[in-house]
């Protein structure tokens, strides 16, 4: 799938500015939002990122997405600017089959991948899991869901919009069989908001 | 006294530093990142990582010291504390490392910190919302001592075959009566993963459950990270008849006199003199600051610009 034109590196968008200080600025938040599940990371410092993606999961990418890390990208976005940026900043191995991804770019407003294709991890190694990033239209104005879990001190609620009504109940069946499980990040606009596989979530209201 | 956050004279970031930002190249940090966010979503759970060479030797807490050099910026407030003290060699040292690499402010004030790297203790003063907790860890395996093999280790993770740890528990209590053992206190993360809370002394166990910082453990040696995220139940193992106890003592800290701090033992001389005082300096420090005098306040050792009396 990789495409084989040279690079223009006129019609290239930057990435991180200051890549040392920009990229510990971005993990510093998506850490602070995977230990509290729900709670919304700003990164608003973030660079604007080609078609086909939003900032948050642009600057998610360049933080955490190298040349070990295999990663699926969204078909939607096969040889667009978005696709051509992520293998100049990120270096990363792109892979056709789910499986092999450390970590998976999906736009919740295409056809969604089956999750249990994604690597949900080794009973030994459950660190091997594959971490998948999915873009929403905004992290606020859908169905509501109550969040449980490690993290979160007694109950906290998001309303993520754009995910299809069989998605959490999809994700439920796979961490159900924890330590196995995948860990997401749902990034709308310039914000993240982390749901770790321990997350117990209770779907409620429209 | 506790000391206002100070920023380094040196300028560690000017243009002729020869190494990158926090010392650890760009991909070392990704890399590491990467783990400790599957650490925190799998808590308690050892993740693997590419340890790098540091430049002090393995069992100085280069583990510690590569996860803060992972998530530390110029805005953070840096405090490293050895068995609780501030201002012992090893924290000394690995404090102006990061203040020379990273550009941050260092303090010896456990409320102005934001990242607290710890060798042995947690800080009395109870961790806060924000803060993260960086643990040195030597064996980060809480099985290693009972079975050595890590293959085996890892399967009886793998399927929460914790039974072994509980026999050990057992034995402890048949042979002296009691759960032996006063650190490294195995402990139950979520109910899922038995995971070594470092050689903190048992008496900070209950410090960890539901804690609103972020704990995180690195073992440079054994190259594993693992994590506790906030409001996480951490609880140390026991038995119904056996209860999980912590040390307690029967003195007062003699310099600050705080009845619920850990206290170490200092031996003054050959005649059976001695002394106990909070092992964590700040705390100490700060009682004192206070107003606060234990029985030997005012002591030629309490001073350090004095001899120890003879």
């Amino acid at each position: 799938m990789a495409t084989q034109t040279a690079l223009d590196l006129s019609q290239l968008l930057p990435g991180f500015a200051d890549p040392t200080r920009e990229s510990q600025a971005a993990f510093r938040a998506i850490m602070n939002a995977t230990a509290r599940p729900g709670l919304v990371a700003d990164l608003a410092a973030a660079p604007t990122p080609p078609a086909g993606l939003n900032r948050a999961a642009g600057a998610a990418a360049l933080t955490l997405v190298d040349q070990d890390t295999p990663l699926w990208l969204d078909p939607g976005l096969h040889g667009s600017a978005a696709e051509t940026w992520l293998r100049f900043h990120c270096s990363c191995p792109l892979v056709t089959a789910q499986v092999d991804a450390n970590f998976a770019i999906i736009d919740a407003g295409s056809d969604m991948p089956a999750l249990a294709e994604f690597n949900q991890g080794d009973a030994r190694y459950p660190d091997q899991a594959a971490t998948l990033i999915i873009m929403l239209p905004a992290l606020a104005g859908g169905p509501t869901l109550e969040l449980r879990g490690p993290g979160i001190a007694d109950v906290t609620r998001i309303a993520p919009q754009g995910l299809s009504p069989g998605f959490w109940a999809e994700r439920a069946e796979l961490v159900a069989h924890f330590q196995y499980g995948i860990d997401l990040k749902l990034c709308a606009g310039d914000q993240l908001v982390s749901i770790p596989r321990t997350t117990r979530i209770i779907t409620t209201g429209a | 006294m506790t000391a206002p956050p100070t920023t380094p004279n040196a300028p560690a970031n000017s243009e002729e530093r020869y190494y990158n930002y926090a010392y650890l190249d760009e991909q070392t940090k990704r890399m590491i990142r990467r783990a400790i966010l599957k650490a925190l979503a799998v808590p308690g759970y050892q993740v693997p990582f590419g340890s790098r060479e540091m430049p002090v030797p393995y069992g100085w807490g280069t583990g510690g010291i590569q996860l803060t050099a992972a998530i530390i910026g110029p805005d953070d407030v840096y405090k490293c504390i050895d068995q609780g003290a501030d201002d012992t060699t090893n924290a000394v040292s690995i404090r102006r490392f990061f203040a020379t690499v990273a550009d941050v402010a260092t303090t010896e004030d456990t409320g102005a910190a934001t990242i607290i790297q710890s060798r042995h203790r947690i800080p009395e003063r109870p961790l806060e919302d924000g803060q993260v907790m960086v643990f040195q860890v030597p064996q980060p395996e809480p099985l290693r001592g009972l079975e050595p093999r890590e293959t085996e280790t890892r399967a009886m993770h793998a399927y929460a075959e914790y039974g072994l740890q509980y026999v050990s528990l057992y034995e402890n209590i048949s042979a002296f009566g009691r759960i032996a053992g006063g650190a490294g206190y195995p402990v139950l993360i979520d109910e899922r993963y038995l995971m070594s809370p470092s050689p903190i002394p048992k008496f900070d166990n209950p410090k960890m459950d539901m804690c609103p910082a972020i704990l995180l453990f690195g073992a440079g040696r054994e190259k594993r990270i693992y994590a506790v995220p906030p409001y996480t139940r951490v609880r140390s193992l026991d038995f119904e008849d056996y209860p999980f106890e912590v040390q307690s003592w029967e003195q007062c800290c003699a310099l600050c006199a705080a009845t619920d701090s850990y206290l170490d033992e200092v031996v003054l001389d050959d005649q059976n003199n001695r002394m106990f005082v909070c092992s964590d300096s700040n705390h100490c420090a700060t009682r004192r600051a206070q107003g606060h005098a234990g029985p030997m306040a005012g002591h030629s050792l309490a001073h350090l610009d004095e001899e120890p009396a003879q």
